[in-house]
């Protein structure tokens, strides 16, 4: 083989080895971390996996919420006006979290059926929620009138 | 009238900017001098007139016009004026206008500096960013006018965001944008090379320079967000994984690799389709950036625009941008002839792989951030992928990329013995390991393997370039003053990088994270620092009140700090904002906020001791300092200053 070609096929070859290297980690390492999404209603028809971490979304249930004397640990439910399932979370609640408002929580669900989330998110600025929380609700209302997501009313 | 001049402006500016790259092209096409010699004049018109438009729109904030409804929906009276001037880029009408009138500062910097490019190329580079320019004034005249009358007036204004009301928010965009519009420049050079056919050494040479300044500017502001999010965001952390971030961190990873194989191009004649496909990426991912922001297809901390019809146009901009690029690209760069052998252990393969893990990195980025929209516009379900991903794939892309820093400027061009590199490097790398372990081991007392890895291999960089420094100006003429400034630019970037692992590696190890309640009085000790709660008071600001709390923070009985982290509520939005409080220092930061009200003057706090927390950012800012020298060097500057362009051969001898 010409030295020209040998150069070529080492460069194609070790090109050829990086990206698959990287694409077999980026894809197992993507599939170990993607997380999916339900809403409360299908939480509470046992859609949900057990022991494996996936987000909920929906509104706080007005006067829901309640505090132990930590000051961290902190229970409230979370509803898409359908169903409401309850959620525990210890530590420091974002700023705009609020009853009667759209959040999206990250955990798991324990023994009991009750969400142990590990992370809340509530809307960033006054004018709107989380896109999750609001598809939670409207899908819940649009399965109210037997209208599939997705479908125009 | 101000308003109404404003957009009026922004109109001329729109027929000029169509001027400046419809003539020009054509005349290129044509050979025609005279039409070719519009584009100067065009672009300098059209400079003047957004210039125009911006100061209008700065002066309806400065003002209060509240009849103006972008002004009404980001300003209010109470905010401070800095914030005033700040909020005309605080939203998506007021963003894009500052990206265009960047824009035209871009082009007139390229009139200017590049007075000996021929005639026909720089018709064609001023006529490219031309056209962007028509498509960025057609999208703000058509969905987004920042002038639009709001009548009746309103009184008073809904106040800018709070979580923009930040120093560092003041200077994050302006920085992002010189970045992502600067990388036009390149995008424009190659393909003006693509449409004359003259894609050589000295292309190569021009384009350097931009992409440098360009690059530059996007470090600097990644790292101004960066330093944002963790003074203002109340939870310590530094870097989200946030779709947003990401979109400015995709053109910065492809932006990297533009800037070594621009390098490999210019000194060797090699790589050049694969460097002209790279500068289209680099722009096209600015522009992407730019879309996912400010469509509203995301929903983050920062994107606060919501269009659907905005959308189509960037999409359909985007497509036009990127499918025409590509096109001519597969029509042009056959032709191309790649010069520049090389063997298989060379500084050439070396960069080559530098750019092949960039480019990977930037597209698995790039899935994990668009498969999740992808799958939500199909119905297929809501997903996201959560920042573990992201570390999973980056730590092994990126560490093998950081030893080889310490190779790549020792290694010979054209070929060298991998061996003799090797026995060179193998002192250093024992030493390195060695010294590095016990003070990590000494400091800590405990040290996971990823933990001591990643603080060898910062060390290791740092080591390596600054001995490659000393070697140059012990070995080169004229010692350490003869350093060439693209030599002295490539090794500050360098250390920067070292520093910038360093500071990930050891903060993210030795963070001490507490969540806690703290009721007034009482203490806690973290790292050897203790924490004094001494309750929350009242206070008003200009525009919100605030309950700020103090905590004394002793340590061995001396007094280290009084912090006052404060949970505001701004009056207009009714919304409150956690305001840490901070001590800042070169080996740690102690970082304050206090989260809500518990009972009896308690409150829930956090109180973080985060270590070499600095070293992130500075090493950033040692990245992009880097790149001011290299940007500023001999060469560039006689090139512009001679008319005759110099042979390639000539700047790489010396450089």
């Amino acid at each position: 083989m010409r030295p020209q070609r040998k150069k070529r096929l080492m460069l194609v070859l070790l090109i050829v080895i990086g990206i698959s290297a990287a694409a077999a980690l980026g894809l197992s390492a993507f599939k170990q971390n993607l997380l999916y999404f339900y809403t409360p209603s299908q939480v509470a028809e046992g859609e949900a996996p057990r022991g494996r971490a996936f987000r909920v979304g929906g509104l706080v249930e007005a006067g829901s919420v309640k505090r132990e004397s930590d000051g961290l640990t902190v229970h409230f439910t979370v509803t898409d006006t359908a169903k409401s399932i309850p959620v525990t979370y210890k530590g420091i609640l974002p700023d705009l979290f609020r009853e009667g408002q759209g959040i999206v929580a990250m955990g798991r669900l324990d023994d009991q059926g009750a969400f142990k989330a590990e992370e809340v998110l509530a809307k960033h600025d006054a004018n709107y929620m989380p896109p999750e929380a609001s598809y939670a609700v409207k899908k819940a209302a649009m399965e109210a009138m037997h209208i599939k997501p997705g479908q125009k009313p | 009238m101000i308003p109404e001049l404003g957009h009026f402006a922004l109109i001329i500016a729109l027929c000029l900017a169509l001027a400046q790259s419809v003539l020009p092209l054509i005349g290129a096409h044509r050979g025609n001098l005279a039409w070719m010699a519009l584009a100067r004049p065009a672009a300098h018109g059209q400079f003047v007139f957004m210039l125009i438009a911006f100061l209008c729109l700065m002066y309806s904030f400065l003002v209060n016009d509240f009849s103006v409804l972008y002004v009404a929906a980001n300003s209010n009276s109470a905010l401070p004026f800095y914030y005033r001037m700040a909020a005309v880029w605080g939203a998506h009408e007021g963003s894009l206008l500052l990206w265009a009138f960047i824009l035209s500062v871009w082009t007139v910097a390229v009139t200017v500096f590049s007075r000996t490019l021929p005639q026909a190329m720089i018709a064609r580079v001023i006529g490219v960013m031309g056209l962007i320019s028509v498509g960025f004034l057609l999208f703000m005249l058509m969905t987004s006018n920042p002038f639009e009358r709001l009548l009746p007036a309103a009184l008073e204004g809904r106040d800018l965001n709070p979580l923009l009301q930040d120093p560092g928010m003041v200077m994050h965009p302006p920085m992002l944008y010189m970045g992502y519009v600067g990388f036009s420049v390149a995008f424009a050079f190659a393909i003006a090379a693509l449409l004359g056919g003259h894609l050589d050494s000295t292309w190569a040479r021009w384009s350097r320079p931009w992409t440098i300044i360009s690059w530059t500017f996007l470090t600097t502001g990644i790292a101004l967000g960066s330093w944002w999010a963790y003074n203002e965001l109340g939870w310590g952390g530094w870097w989200f994984w946030d779709p947003v971030e990401n979109a400015s961190f995709m053109p910065w990873l492809v932006g990297t690799a533009l800037i070594h194989s621009l390098a490999v191009t210019e000194k060797r004649g090699a790589f050049k389709p694969w460097t002209v496909l790279l500068a289209i990426f680099a722009f096209s991912l600015s522009l992407l950036g730019t879309f996912l922001v400010r469509s509203g297809v995301l929903v983050s901390v920062h994107a606060f625009a919501t269009d659907p019809r905005r959308g189509v146009f960037i999409l359909a901009f985007l497509s036009a941008v990127i499918g025409s690029s590509l096109a001519l690209y597969a029509w042009r760069a056959p032709r191309v002839k790649s010069g520049g052998t090389f063997s298989g252990f060379s500084r050439e393969s070396l960069l080559l792989v530098n750019n092949v893990i960039l480019v990977t990195a930037a597209i698995s980025v790039l899935l994990g951030t668009l498969y999740p929209l992808i799958l939500d516009a199909l119905n297929l379900g809501k997903i996201s992928v959560g920042p573990p991903y992201f570390s999973a794939v980056f730590v092994p892309l990126m560490l093998p990329l950081a030893v080889l820093i310490g190779v790549g400027p020792i290694t010979r061009w054209k070929q060298d013995d991998a061996g003799s590199v090797l026995r060179r490097l193998i002192p250093m790398l024992i030493g390195v390991t060695i010294s590095g372990l016990a003070v990590l081991y000494v400091l800590t007392r405990h040290m996971s393997i990823m933990t001591s890895v990643s603080v060898v291999i910062g060390l290791w960089v740092i080591v390596t370039a600054l001995r490659t420094l000393f070697e140059r100006a012990r070995k080169g003429q004229g010692g350490w003053l003869g350093l060439p400034r693209a030599f002295i630019g490539m090794t500050l970037a360098h250390l920067g990088v070292g520093v910038f692992i360093l500071g990930v590696t050891l903060t993210g190890a030795y963070s001490i994270e507490k969540d806690l309640r703290m009721d007034r009085g009482s203490t806690v000790i973290i790292a050897g620092y203790t924490f004094t709660f001494e309750g929350v008071k009242q206070i008003p600001g200009p525009n919100y009140t605030a309950n700020q709390g103090t905590m004394h923070v002793t340590r061995n009985g001396k007094e280290i700090a009084v912090l006052h982290p404060q949970k505001r509520t701004y009056l207009v939005q009714t919304m409150p904002m956690t305001e840490s409080s901070i001590d800042i220092g070169f080996f740690r930061d102690l970082y304050v906020s206090l989260g809500e009200p518990v009972d009896n003057g308690a409150w829930s706090v956090r109180v973080y001791y985060k270590p070499f927390i600095r070293w992130i950012w500075s090493g950033a800012l040692i990245m992009a300092l880097g790149g001011v020298f290299a940007a500023s060097d001999r060469r560039y500057r006689i090139a512009v200053r001679n008319k005759a362009t110099l042979e390639p051969n000539a700047a790489a001898a010396r450089a």
